[in-house]
């Protein structure tokens, strides 16, 4: 009897353990590893020691600064673009989608089956100089001869945009899902009119959707590096790209880990001031249950 | 509105109800509808470009209808190598990352234990922390070690961002399950594992399957995380990576329409079958 019971006292342990021993094996300890290797020194031929040499961060700063502001004001934008876009679609779903719901969610996940390096690489098919879109505007003197989208912000933006927009469709989704539909009711009944009812009750109790969304939606916008290879040129090259040319280019192991590190850190601190300001309790935790 | 229709529409059918909130009537669907186009266009020029019959290494103008390409399917072996590593190693990964992801879900579902907190954070780093950071910190791990890198430190990589999905995934689906179901077999005399391959798994199976293939979608998709740790091994994303600025030949095109349309034939089958055993 005893123990049965100690067995069920340990039942969850052993049912998590091989996950969590994965986990801790190739996603902690090498962050630490990174963490360690960011303030070494030496080069590729001669390996690299460990001298506590902090100024690998303020190097990175120096030097980088340009590609890792971009990146944030990328992501950004990319995001703002993504809650203007995304939310009237995840009402339109939730409130009118009727019978179609899962079917409307379906389509909107469609990319995702499509690899997101090819979908990028269709995009510049799309976008490119005299391809199916600019030679038509072209053709109709819409826009000037020389008129390029490739290798621009823009470009880059868009395919931010594009990539990430379910990352933010369905946290909003499900937050309205969720929203008893007897507090629209019970708004209407007070006479709150249709705006009100949106901007009362609505609005915030969505809100948490937003959050996880944003988060979902941001992070990976700001580090991502695809877009920026494929749509973008040399004045677009986002703080990823430098991480990725670091390590396989240059080499330059503690530079290229300072940099992620920074990385992380900025990244992880912009979530937990923004899950602060927003004050949505369980934001974090209902971010990672999407 | 008149004061017929007001009655009418405070019939109880609880989904006219969200019909009062319309800022416009048509406004919504076409906005949806014209995200949804947005969203697809890609795809379809993918698929229209794998009938291109283009002549120059840039698949980028619409030269005439061919078969071609689905011909000439493995005519470049480096691509084909390419292919057949992201399907095994999706395959491998999908198993590890599932069973391991699965485990995981069922221990956070089931059980209040001590570190329920910790491993819910440690999930949580796992989704939201930036792949390049994923990527870049077992890669220094790798150098440090002196591992070199290919074939299976791949799949190390993958089932390290797969497990935290499946874990959530199949905790979802545990939420929505009685738990007397359980303790009913075991007082009519199963054991642990009897009742666990005849009621537990049984009961979490869609969300088990639901995670599988997320996992194989996140597997064959991944470039970023998978490039930082692939050394000379090449997967198809990282194949067509390398192959942008030089022109992607219209095979890729033709194999994207296939690993498409396989997806898309799986997860309706999924769908299906989830519904069936709903119904």
């Amino acid at each position: 009897m005893r123990r049965a019971r100690l067995g069920a006292r340990l039942a969850p342990y052993f049912l998590v353990l091989p996950g969590w021993l994965w986990l801790v094996l190739f996603f902690v300890v090498p962050t630490f590893v990174m963490l360690s290797m960011s303030t070494q020194t030496g080069d590729i031929v001669a390996g690299f020691k460990q001298t506590f040499h902090w100024q690998n961060y303020s190097n990175g700063w120096d030097q980088y600064h340009v590609q890792f502001v971009r990146s944030i004001i990328y992501g950004l934008i990319a995001t703002g673009l993504c809650v203007a876009i995304g939310y009237p679609v995840a009402c339109w779903i939730a409130f009118r989608g009727g019978a179609h719901k899962s079917s409307l969610l379906f389509l909107l996940l469609l990319p995702f089956f499509v690899s997101f390096v090819i979908r990028t690489q269709a995009w510049s098919t799309i976008l490119s100089d005299d391809g199916i879109v600019l030679s038509r505007l072209k053709d109709w003197g819409i826009v000037g001869a020389d008129y390029h989208v490739l290798a621009t912000p823009t470009a880059v933006i868009w395919g931010l945009t594009y990539n990430f927009l379910p990352f933010m469709v369905l946290p909003i989704y499900v937050a309205l899902e969720r929203l008893d539909p007897a507090l629209l009711e019970a708004s209407s009944d007070l006479y709150g009119s249709r705006a009100a009812t949106f901007m009362k009750v609505v609005l915030p109790l969505s809100m948490p959707g937003v959050f996880a969304g944003v988060v979902l939606t941001f992070v990976p916008a700001a580090a991502d590096y695809v877009n920026a290879f494929i749509l973008g040129g040399s004045h677009t090259t986002m703080i990823g790209n430098i991480i990725q040319t670091e390590y396989f280019t240059n080499q330059d192991y503690p530079t290229a880990s300072a940099l992620s590190f920074l990385l992380m850190v900025g990244l992880l601190l912009g979530v937990f001031a923004y899950a602060r300001a927003v004050g949505t309790e369980n934001a974090l935790e209902m971010a990672a249950a999407q | 509105m008149t004061a017929l229709d007001e009655r009418v529409d405070a019939q109880p059918a609880p989904a006219r109800r969200h019909a009062r909130l319309r800022p416009g009537r048509w406004a919504l669907p076409i906005w949806g509808w014209l995200v949804i186009a947005w969203l697809t266009s890609p795809i379809i020029v993918m698929i229209i470009f794998g009938f291109n019959d283009t002549k120059s290494r840039l698949n980028i103008h619409w030269q005439g209808f061919t078969l071609r390409w689905y011909r000439e399917l493995f005519q470049i072996p480096d691509l084909t190598d390419a292919l057949k590593n992201s399907i095994t190693i999706a395959i491998i990964v999908t198993v590890i990352a599932t069973v391991m992801g699965t485990l995981m879900g069922l221990g956070l579902g089931k059980y209040r234990f001590r570190g329920l907190g910790a491993t819910n954070l440690l999930m949580f780093a796992n989704i939201a922390a930036p792949e390049v950071v994923l990527g870049a910190a077992l890669l220094s791990l790798f150098i440090t070690m002196g591992i070199p890198r290919g074939y299976w430190t791949i799949v190390i990589a993958q089932v390290m961002f797969s497990i935290a999905y499946v874990a959530v995934t199949v905790r979802a689906r545990m939420a929505g399950l009685d738990p007397n179901l359980e303790e009913a077999a075991r007082d009519l005399g199963a054991g642990p594992y009897a009742t666990f391959f005849r009621i537990t798994l049984p009961m979490i199976m869609p969300g088990v399957m639901a995670g599988a293939l997320l996992v194989l979608a996140l597997s064959i998709d991944d470039y970023i995380i998978t490039s930082f740790n692939a050394g000379q091994v090449q997967t198809f994303p990282l194949w067509v990576y390398g192959a942008t600025r030089n022109g992607v030949p219209p095979q890729v095109n033709v194999m994207g329409t296939f690993i498409f349309m396989f997806g898309v034939l799986l997860a309706l089958v999924a769908w299906a079958t989830n519904r069936r055993r709903a119904a």
